[in-house]
């Protein structure tokens, strides 16, 4: 008989502990499974002295455990103090296997160490970071394998095998190498999974015969050994056999097994196959599985606050105690200038009612989701956003109508109560295609571009009908001009969504043209094969289409197509197109002037030698898919770095870019500094949603940002960094005739002795939207070597350049 | 798209400038003083007030190139313009002075004055000439990417040094420690670093080997090359040094070919700034001159 209780709590994060503490503070029979020897091991692993932040501010916090912004470990200590005095049961080291649910309603769990448990309800707070992958061989546990690093000159003078290919592997071996003989072991024959700077780290490295690599390897068991000078062997599989290798230590980094695995053996559904789903879970945070609850980042509540308040809630409705939750009075605070609604509750149902595309999703969605939103309610006639902005929040008609500005078009489209709009530059990350104005009595709910991309990828239906609209409208935007409503349904209809990975041909010169596509996301080149090479004549952006040539008389592509980078494209069948192309004389007339238009362009390009070539080189940056680049021309560049200088002063002391770092070509200079990427990658992962884009299209960091640099990670630029803010300096005049240092584009005197170790925040370029006369790099090179440009102006800019 | 101090908004400050010159001249020509023109007449007055004011704006262009958030107009126009009125001043200041010079304050200021515009000119050669040569001169490679390597190849030399023979690692062992990059504004300027005198000193240090233990003479002459060297040695030493040696002299070449452009990529910065070192501070002390010249000029009036 194995013992039972009313609540089991899996994982001892902020969510599980705060649910655990809770259970301890009422008396409710509980246990706390823990995997590790000590609890939180996700804030545990932070490096010493991190500084963690309690964002969101305005949430109040509902814990018996305590909690606000300050060191890891006077934070780690005041949990494990709280969890003693309210006599927490905890387990340490119970890895939890399996969980079955009973008929009868009891949840079976079933330890890695053999321990089994029963419970009447399981609160599930194992967040996101997953276990460690192990080596999955004899010896894996052995004391001298270990699976994490936390300080490389810890060690001294060791054999260390680094086993993995990944990027932390390689950084591991790199550091380790500085004191130690290291070895490191890569199942495959290269690096490819690893970041370019680390790859070409690890392979200089070994070419030094800093480190040894074993390439096609594989271990196959770790032994112990009692004699000789080293403690401990491994024996590899190689391609030429096998090896042995004397050792005082291994440090596998094989990452971690996402947890969804083991939340979908429990019996929990994901909505899709999307790596970035959360389960579907209530209001009161239970799962499809009955008396299975769901805290915390694995819910998709990645904040310590939340998942704290989560925790404290969730044991409220196990013991059936009615608890308002902790956002019901921000929530209120959001529908106080809505007109004639009652409690939270109601609101929310009555804007699910008349919104039918948020009618899918479920009552906890809608709360986040209503959290993250704001409410607006526009005067007639009030902009709502301009053509040409680069916001990209996603607006629902809760009530009234809006106006759609259409270029050269008298009669403005409506929309009414129950439609979206603004899903066009969510979707493609490029500006606003049309101004919309508000109309009589309009109520709408405007959504941060975060919060819906996680609606969109957590529930099918709302994918399937913003998608449904998007080509719609997007056909409708290219074409409403000439054709009728029903024959651009016919098209719709016909279209399909396809896509491309970077480098993917969407279609190739001499091939049989079947389709047309028009660029949702991301964008295309489009090169021509001269002479044996591949010629780039230019670039086509998201919102443009390519390929109608082909389908208005001559059959074959005269040019290929190649995305950029990860783009998407509507199909449109070739054989409607034409039909309907030949049944509308002014939309043939249309499509041929804008062919010997860009005929005409492309052949500029194809006779100027080298011009694609500075096209395909910015490419080969990553500048397909920015909005804003800059560029120096190292011809004229004196070597000032004055645009450094004008970066970290009107920056508090810290510059974004780095001038002197990046490739060059034909004098062309990509220096390390954000593109502001139409889909960012730093907004990828933000817990406090503090990346955002404003209406020129800079990519800002809010003040809100937790600094766990997740952003820099994520950047395959490295154009962000952690910086704490650097004393205020005198003014120029004081610099000027009293002396008082340091000057105007000096550096601090000594940047880390005076700096605010606590604050470390993301810092990255924001165009200086701050600034009345634009970004200061531009504006402060004396030369006029530094640039700003979009890829729009690509093509002008390789044909300046002969 | 890129725009140069010279070409900036289609040269707008050419035509300004020139447009001064020809009035100044054209006023030159027209006025009669009756005397020989100086700048006690009025239109002297003006072309004095003109070209005082000017060196005033001027002067500011230093403080415009620290204020980084003004927002009056680019510091390239600022440059641009800076380069061209500056170059007018020239004319307005010769015009003003009627092209009378003695030994005294107000001849002074004048060639206070040429000399600072002058070392602008250098200035504005520069800026158009090495930023190109400097970009050739790094193949795409930063200075502290170039300085890693040396370092990087240091070490290398070093334990590859300790393999072969003591001699030859003290060797190494000196010519790291004797390598200098960078120092005072001569040798920036020449662009000369030590890192010829690794490898003559293991060809030193060979020779003495070889004739230690009594080897046939070796028949190394100046100007014999490294490769042949090593090729003579391979013959003697057993196999495993003297490919160390040949890897030795292959990166110390490396570093030599490293060393070579990183002190021509210093010289260039050095060449970029050296200029200024007389154009600012020669350009106060032309404002001194300037308020000296003005009250003294009122003082006999």
């Amino acid at each position: 008989m194995s013992e039972r209780f009313k609540i089991a709590i899996i994982g001892s994060g902020p969510g599980g502990l705060s649910a655990a503490a809770r259970a301890a503070e009422r008396n409710v029979s509980h246990v706390l499974l823990e995997a590790e020897a000590h609890l939180s091991n996700t804030i545990y692993l932070y490096q010493k002295g991190k500084y963690v932040m309690d964002e969101p501010g305005i949430l109040p916090l509902r814990s018996p455990i305590p909690f606000e912004a300050g060191l890891r470990e006077t934070i780690l200590d005041r949990w494990n103090e709280t969890c003693a005095r309210l006599k927490v049961n905890v387990r340490h080291r119970h890895e939890v296997a399996a969980i079955n649910r009973r008929d009868d309603g009891i949840f079976e769990i079933r330890c890695q160490n053999g321990n089994r448990l029963e419970a009447e309800a399981v609160v599930l707070g194992i967040g996101l970071q997953g276990n460690l992958r192990k080596l999955g061989v004899p010896g894996e546990d052995l004391p001298f394998v270990q699976y994490q690093l936390d300080d490389p000159d810890a060690y001294e003078g060791e054999t260390i095998v680094v086993v993995g290919a990944g990027d932390a592997a390689i950084e591991n071996a790199i550091a380790l190498a500085r004191q130690n003989n290291v070895v490191i072991i890569n199942r495959k024959d290269e690096f490819g999974r690893a970041k370019k700077g680390n790859e070409s780290a690890i392979l200089k490295a070994i070419d030094d015969g800093l480190i040894e690599c074993y390439y096609n390897s594989a271990p196959e068991k770790v032994e112990a050994l009692s004699a000789g000078r080293k403690p401990g062997r491994m024996i590899l599989n190689t391609a030429n056999g096998r090896a042995q290798i004397l050792l005082d230590r291994v440090i596998a980094r094989l990452g971690a097994t996402a947890p969804r695995g083991f939340v979908e053996a429990c019996g929990v559904v994901f909505p899709n196959k999307d790596p970035a789903s959360v389960p579907a879970i209530s209001a009161q945070y239970e799962s499809n599985v009955k008396g299975l609850y769901i805290v915390g980042a694995l819910g998709g509540y990645p904040l310590i606050k939340q998942a704290m308040n989560q925790g404290y809630e969730v044991v409220e409705y196990i013991t059936g105690t009615a608890v308002e939750p902790a956002d019901a009075p921000l929530l209120k605070a959001k529908f106080s200038n809505l007109r004639g609604i009652g409690s939270v509750e109601q609101a929310l149902a009555q804007i699910q009612k008349n919104v039918p595309v948020l009618s899918h999703i479920t009552p906890l969605q809608m709360r986040e989701f209503m959290l993250d939103s704001d409410i607006r309610t526009p005067a007639e006639g009030a902009v709502i956003f301009e053509r040409n902005d680069y916001t990209n929040s996603f607006y629902s008609i809760v009530e009234g109508e809006v106006r759609i500005a259409v270029e050269n078009k008298p009669h403005p489209i409506v929309l009414r109560r129950g439609e979206f709009f603004g899903e066009m530059s969510l979707i493609s990350g490029r500006r606003r295609s049309a101004t919309v104005l508000a109309g009589a009595n309009c109520v709408l709910v405007e959504t941060p571009r975060r919060s819906m991309n996680r609606l969109i990828n957590s529930v099918e239906a709302v994918k399937a009908e913003i998608d449904r609209i998007f080509i719609m409208r997007a056909i409708q935007s290219r074409f409403a001009s000439e054709a009728s409503s029903e024959q651009l349904a016919e098209m719709a209809a016909s279209a399909t969504l396809q896509r491309y990975k970077a480098g993917d041909y969407v279609f190739q010169e001499g091939e049989d043209g079947d389709c047309l596509q028009l660029v949702r996301v991301g964008s295309l080149t489009i090169s021509r094969n001269i002479g044996g090479k591949e010629i780039v004549l230019t670039y086509v952006a998201a919102g443009n289409y390519v390929g109608e040539m082909a389908l208005m008389g001559e059959s074959k592509r005269s040019a290929s197509a190649r995305a950029a980078i990860a783009t998407e494209t509507i199909r449109l069948d070739g054989p409607v197109f034409k039909r309907l192309i030949s049944r509308i004389p002014a939309l043939r007339l249309r499509l041929q002037k804008e062919f010997k238009e860009r005929t005409a362009a492309n052949l500029a390009m194809q006779s100027m030698p080298g011009g694609g070539d500075i096209i395909s080189f910015l490419m080969a940056q990553g500048a397909g898919e920015a909005t804003d680049i800059l560029l120096i021309d190292e011809s004229l560049c004196i070597r000032c770095d004055n645009c450094e200088k004008a970066c970290a002063e009107t920056h508090s002391g810290t510059s974004r870019l780095d001038r002197e770092a990046g490739p060059t070509f034909a004098n062309v200079h990509v220096p390390t500094s954000c593109r502001h990427c139409e889909h960012p990658h730093c907004m990828k992962d933000c817990p406090p949603d503090a990346l955002r884009r404003a209406p020129n299209g800079e990519v800002f960091i809010n003040d809100n940002c937790i600094g766990c640099g997740n952003c820099e990670r994520n950047c395959p630029y490295g154009v962000i960094h952690m910086a704490s803010k650097p004393p205020k300096k005198p003014g120029l005049l004081q610099w000027l005739l009293l002396g008082r240092g340091p000057g105007p584009g000096e550096a601090p005197y000594d940047p880390d002795a005076v700096k605010d170790p606590k604050a470390k925040k993301a810092v990255k370029c924001d165009m200086c939207k701050d600034q009345a006369g634009g970004a200061a790099c531009v504006r402060a090179c004396p030369t006029g070597a530094a640039i700003r440009i979009s890829p729009e102006e690509f093509p002008a800019y390789a044909q300046s350049r002969r | 798209m890129h725009d140069s101090i010279l070409t900036h908004a289609k040269s707008r400050y050419l035509w300004i400038s020139l447009g001064l010159c020809v009035i100044s001249i054209a006023l030159y020509i027209w006025h009669d003083p009756g005397i020989a023109p100086n700048g006690g007449t009025w239109l002297g007055y003006t072309l004095g007030t003109v070209a005082a004011l000017l060196i005033v704006w001027l002067l500011l262009f230093g403080i415009r190139k620290r204020s980084y958030s003004t927002t009056m107009g680019s510091t390239l126009g600022w440059l641009s313009a800076h380069v061209y009125l500056g170059t007018a001043l020239i004319l307005i200041a010769l015009l003003h002075c009627g092209f009378q010079f003695g030994w005294n304050l107000h001849t002074l200021t004048l060639v206070l004055m040429l000399i600072v515009i002058f070392s602008g000119f250098f200035g504005v050669y520069t800026y158009l000439r090495y930023p190109t040569l400097m970009t050739r001169n790094r193949e795409s490679a930063t200075r502290d990417a170039m300085l890693d390597e040396i370092a990087e190849i240091d070490q290398n030399a070093l334990s590859l040094a300790d393999g072969i023979a003591p001699e030859i690692h003290a060797v190494v062992l000196r010519s790291i420690e004797n390598t200098r990059l960078g120092g005072g504004v001569w040798t920036q300027l020449r662009a000369r670093d030590g890192s010829d005198i690794a490898i003559a000193r293991i060809k030193v240090a060979i020779e003495k080997r070889e004739t230690q233990i009594g080897a046939p003479p070796p028949s190394m002459q100046a100007g014999q090359t490294i490769l042949a060297m090593v090729d003579f040695l391979a013959g003697r030493a057993d196999d495993k040094q003297s490919e160390a040696l040949r890897k030795l002299i292959d990166i110390l070449s490396r570093k030599r070919a490293l060393a070579t452009r990183v002190a021509r990529d210093i010289q260039y910065q050095a060449i970029m700034e050296i200029w200024l070192y007389i154009h600012v501070p020669l350009s106060i002390g032309l404002l001194a001159a300037l308020i000296g010249h003005i009250i003294s000029v009122f003082f006999y009036w």
